[in-house]
């Protein structure tokens, strides 16, 4: 059960990939860089490691998030509720969500010390579109925790849509969530419930 | 005049009994949910009033070197338990490597103060009872919460009861300090249950941050985990289940299926999102946040 916990420490952590001409890279590769990127950025930046939530979250934003499809996570996480929900909707949920997991994520990456992260060689057919990058974060005395990013072909390079810890969708995790609260309150209930959980973290951190 | 107040209390009556004897969103794994939700909160409590504290002064005081000994002296300890429930799975080779763990780290390593083992590429495996018992053909069924002890299921829990079999501060050899060794033992247990959730004080600050419904979160990924486990990292993808509404075959989520190089068509990856999908990422591509 412990060990199902500190998943949730790399759910977040595994959120990390660069914005360095990320057009030309294979996933794998785009992981690769990313990874050490922020890995590099961390290791020599204190106020990073003293927990700093504006700069990690910066960093995030910087180096992370253009690698991410939000709208892709947000609408799988939705599953069959997206179509129900209006553009406007949409895209509200969209801004919320991506709000809370890059707070979340920056919290993750302030508890990183010094592990090693190997990114597995891909196993995928290079016409793929559709593929799962595997890494491992290692660290002694524990099993190494799985990172595995699924990431899709776009026209703006390779895109994560679903990261999974340990074996732990994000996604997959989010989506009893997200239709329960629309199933008791409705999209816009779920919307202000994402709203409210975002401010609640802003003001107990800032 | 009396039936506003009969009706108030009526009322009232009725959202008490929705509130705490019905669940709204039943999770077929989850039969026993309102019992779960109590003990959710009695370990919550518990958690929050004792352990957590005293996790957290664990963590303060003593420096990361030393916490990180006592986390490989007894992640050492669990080690020919593993290694035990890797034959009792067939893992022969695994295994040899969890026993070689063992043996190098209790003595090259110092009584498994230094985990050498994984730099001599043993890496350390999670093993345990209930994944046996998954391995030998037994279902989760219904999901459970322990006192104390968290998430289970109702397979996992006689697991669990098998484990505490395995773990070796209960098992001190017989010559050792014959005067002390409950002392011996409960001492040994308490520091390990300390220094187990000083480790995850990181992890359940995120949780805490991320679950819009912590029980329900834990939940799931309660699950996700274990099955994970029992496959060792590569489990078969999961028949889609989320998709009731038909149209589009399955929006794929976190079962994604793994890549495989021989696996059956890839190309019907495009029918997953939903059918407005494109206009929405369209519409997300303008917003100023995304800037890529």
């Amino acid at each position: 059960m412990q060990r199902r916990l500190v998943i949730f420490v790399w759910v977040f952590a595994a959120l990390a990939v660069p914005a360095a001409s990320a057009q030309e890279l294979t996933p794998d590769g785009l992981v690769k860089t990313v990874t050490q990127d922020v890995i590099a950025v961390i290791k020599q930046d204190k106020a990073i490691q003293a927990g700093d939530r504006k700069k990690t979250i910066a960093l995030v934003e910087e180096k992370v998030l253009p690698h991410f499809n939000f709208t892709r996570m947000t609408a799988l996480a939705m599953g069959p509720n997206w179509r129900k929900a209006t553009p406007e909707q949409q895209q509200a949920l969209v801004n919320e969500f991506r709000t809370l997991l890059v707070r979340t994520y920056s919290t993750a990456l302030s508890a990183y010390r010094n592990q090693v992260i190997e990114v597995k060689p891909l196993r995928a057919k290079p016409d793929d579109a559709d593929v799962m990058v595997r890494s491992e974060v290692k660290q002694s005395g524990t099993e190494p925790v799985t990172l595995d990013y699924s990431m899709e072909k776009t026209p703006n390079g390779w895109k994560v849509y679903d990261v999974a810890v340990g074996g732990v969708s994000l996604v997959t995790t989010y989506r009893d969530a997200f239709a329960n609260e629309v199933r008791n309150v409705g999209v816009d209930g779920l919307i202000k419930a994402l709203a409210e959980k975002n401010r609640q973290l802003e003001t107990k951190r800032s | 005049m009396r039936r506003p107040w009969r009706l108030a209390v009526a009322g009232l009556a009725a959202a008490a009994l929705a509130g705490c004897a019905t669940v709204q969103n039943p999770d077929p794994r989850d039969p026993w949910e309102p019992m779960n939700r109590a003990t959710f909160e009695f370990n919550d409590g518990v958690d929050r009033v004792v352990l957590r504290p005293v996790a957290e002064g664990y963590r303060f005081v003593l420096p990361e070197p030393v916490r990180d000994g006592v986390r490989n002296f007894f992640a050492n300890l669990q080690d020919p338990w593993i290694a035990l429930n890797q034959l009792l799975q067939g893992k022969v080779e695994e295994a040899l490597s969890d026993a070689w763990r063992f043996i190098a780290n209790s003595t090259f390593g110092i009584g498994g103060i230094f985990d050498i083992a994984t730099d001599m590429r043993m890496p350390k495996h999670a093993e345990d009872f209930g994944q046996t018992l998954a391995v030998w053909g037994i279902d989760f069924g219904p999901y459970l919460i322990l006192p104390l002890l968290g998430p289970s299921s109702a397979r996992d829990a006689v697991g669990t009861l098998v484990n505490s079999q395995g773990y070796l501060p209960w098992q001190l050899p017989k010559w050792l300090d014959v005067d002390h060794r409950v002392a011996w033992q409960n001492s040994l247990t308490i520091v390990d249950v300390i220094q187990t959730r000083a480790n995850l004080l990181d992890a359940s600050d995120l949780l805490e941050q991320a679950a819009l419904d912590r029980y329900a979160f834990l939940r799931n990924a309660y699950f996700q985990r274990r099955r994970n486990l029992i496959y060792d990292g590569n489990p078969p993808p999961l028949p889609p289940r989320d998709e009731q509404s038909s149209a589009a075959p399955a929006a794929p989520g976190g079962d994604a299926q793994p890549p495989r190089e021989a696996g059956p068509a890839p190309q019907s990856v495009a029918p997953k999102v939903p059918t407005n999908y494109e206009a929405v990422l369209a519409a997300g591509e303008r917003r100023p946040a995304g800037d890529d």
